[in-house]
């Protein structure tokens, strides 16, 4: 095979399995608010979050759902929706990882969960509550999608609230943006010492919450 | 006796292996993405790829596109003019997003490598499946969504028939392929061996004939079993009597249907959100200029695949022999990439670009 001919086909090659690397890719948008919950003894609760899809996922979720009013979604019509959600979402983690005091706190599934139609958006709220609720000086949580099929931005004003919280907690919040214009920020490099090699696809698109509690 | 000259065996190998590999390239775009269900149902676990820059730009692009859509049809409501941009996004959403998974690459590429088919059939093949999948998508949410009032979970319903048919479909090209492929790489191998090959070899026929019609019709009069003239310096201007002729249109029309049967799920999304802003119309003609920009991105990934094979066939054709058999090992293993395909995809082994995280 001559040369010439063997670079034109290495570039296709090159070309296709360049385009061969498009796999993952967001079909759906959230936007969401996220608040830590106290209880009185000062361990954290749970989270609560409120998750704001996309205007067309939520125009195809919400297709051919009967409600009295047309184009007035209540809370009982969105109901066995919400159920399918956060059933569904059990097998994501509910994109929620969380670490207190540097190790890995798992959620029990949600019990009180509901939809919310408003401004032609679904917006999901959720409560997750810790298996054990700890007394945690560093609660560290990231959201995010690994295959990054759903992507996950904090909204633009407060996105995260401290509830309860005792008083000397500090709240700091990294969006994937921050992170990547910041690569020696701290927090960057504590959470990604913690992810596995599976997860490093998604995690460049993490939210990354981080409280302080000294 | 030896039926490879060793130097050659070497070349062989390397064709094979650049074709196979412009085949797995066009089958990773296609297929591997394992994305499912978020918000309603499982999906299996997917190791998730890296991602390079100029995939990272094309994902961000697309994603721009598709999030302006709907900003665009909210527009039209009062704006006519909007329209025009909707088209625009929309046709340049199709061009970038045909370059994920799905649409067919890998199948469409496979069949016309083996079938030996020229690239202006390519190019129909692109538009004929990516028009077919604009109108599945328009059909579907027009008569089940709109007059039906279907609900998320009916249009998942009928978009998992719809799937598991062309599925079904595209194993049976696969199969139908081989069938064929497989007679006239064994009668090639036999020919080369001085066994003398079996009677009418239809499958083996020379370049010069790649562009009449007879691939796969053996029983006909005149003689086309000349596996010792490859040298012939084949010309690969289409023949338009091949394209319009008797079986010509339809002779690909089993590929179109498998791949075009499936509607894409952008489409299916942007034509839901014009029906709930009560825009259908405005939804079912972004989904046909979206369709045209798929095609585009298609016919170009399939004219490289017939480009490669038309290489490979010129150098394979300058050796005698083991050239032929060079060719038509190529073509048994797209016709078996095809198979392994849509039997893959109808295990759910792969999972090929639907309705995912909204079924």
């Amino acid at each position: 095979m001559n040369n010439s001919l063997r670079t034109i086909l290495c570039s296709m090659v090159w070309l296709l399995a360049a385009l061969g690397g498009v796999q993952a890719h967001p079909h759906v948008w959230v936007t969401m608010k996220s608040e830590l919950v106290y209880a009185a003894d000062g361990t954290v609760a749970g989270v609560r979050h409120a998750w704001a899809f996309d205007d067309m996922f939520s125009a195809f979720a919400t297709q051919g759902i009967e409600t009295k009013q047309k184009g007035v979604f209540t809370r009982e019509d969105l109901a066995p929706l919400a159920q399918v959600n956060v059933e569904s979402l059990k097998d994501f983690d509910y994109f929620t990882n969380a670490r207190a005091n540097g190790k890995k706190a798992e959620f029990n599934p949600p019990a009180d969960y509901w939809l919310e139609y408003k401004d032609e958006v679904l917006i999901l709220h959720f409560t997750l509550p810790f298996k054990t609720p700890v007394k945690a000086q560093s609660l560290d949580l990231e959201v995010y999608d690994p295959t990054y099929f759903v992507d996950f931005t904090m909204a633009e004003k407060d996105p995260v609230a401290l509830v309860n919280a005792p008083k000397q907690c500090k709240l700091t919040v990294a969006r994937p943006e921050d992170l990547a214009s910041k690569p020696g920020a701290p927090i960057n490099e504590q959470f990604f010492n913690s992810l596995d090699a599976s997860s490093t696809f998604g995690a460049q698109f993490a939210n990354r919450i981080s409280v302080k509690c000294p | 006796m030896r039926w490879f000259p060793r130097g050659n065996t070497r070349e062989v190998v390397r064709l094979a292996a650049l074709v196979a590999g412009l085949l797995l390239a066009a089958a990773a775009v296609d297929a591997v993405l394992a994305q499912a269900n978020p918000f309603g149902g499982p999906r299996p676990p997917a190791a998730p790829p890296p991602m390079g820059g100029i995939v990272g730009w094309l994902l961000a692009k697309q994603a721009e596109f598709y999030r302006e859509m709907s900003g665009l049809i909210r527009a039209a409501k009062t704006d006519g003019s909007a329209v025009v941009g909707l088209l625009g996004v929309s046709f340049a959403y199709g061009i970038f997003h045909a370059a994920g998974p799905g649409h067919g690459k890998a199948v469409i590429s496979s069949y016309l490598i083996a079938n030996q088919e020229t690239w202006r059939r390519g190019i129909v093949l692109s538009f004929a499946s990516a028009m077919l999948q604009a109108l599945v998508a328009v059909a579907i949410v027009g008569v089940a969504a709109a007059l039906l009032g279907a609900t998320r979970q009916s249009l998942c319903n009928t978009d998992r028939i719809i799937e598991i048919a062309s599925y079904g479909l595209i194993a049976a090209v696969g199969a139908r392929l081989l069938w064929t492929k497989g007679r006239g790489f064994l009668g090639t191998l036999r020919g080369l061996r001085g066994e003398p090959a079996p009677a009418p070899l239809g499958a083996a026929v020379v370049e010069r004939h790649d562009h009449h019609d007879h691939h796969d019709h053996h029983h006909h009069g005149h003689p086309h079993h000349h596996r010792h003239d490859e040298a012939c310096d084949h010309d690969h201007g289409p023949d338009p009597a091949s394209l319009a002729g008797p079986g010509g249109w339809r002779r690909g029309l089993a590929a179109v249907f498998a791949v075009g049967v499936r509607p894409c799920s952008g489409a299916i999304l942007v034509l839901v959100f014009a029906l709930a802003q009560g825009l259908f119309w405005a939804g079912a003609a972004a989904t046909f200029v979206m369709g045209v920009g798929t095609a585009i991105t298609v016919a170009v990934i399939a004219t490289l695949a017939v480009g490669a094979r038309g290489i490979a066939a010129r150098i394979a054709g300058s050796r005698s022999g083991y050239g032929t058999l060079a060719m038509r090992g190529i073509e048994v293993g797209a016709a078996a990439l095809i198979l392994a395909f849509g039997l893959l995809l109808l295990a759910g082994y792969l999972i090929s670009e639907r309705l995912v995280g909204l079924c």
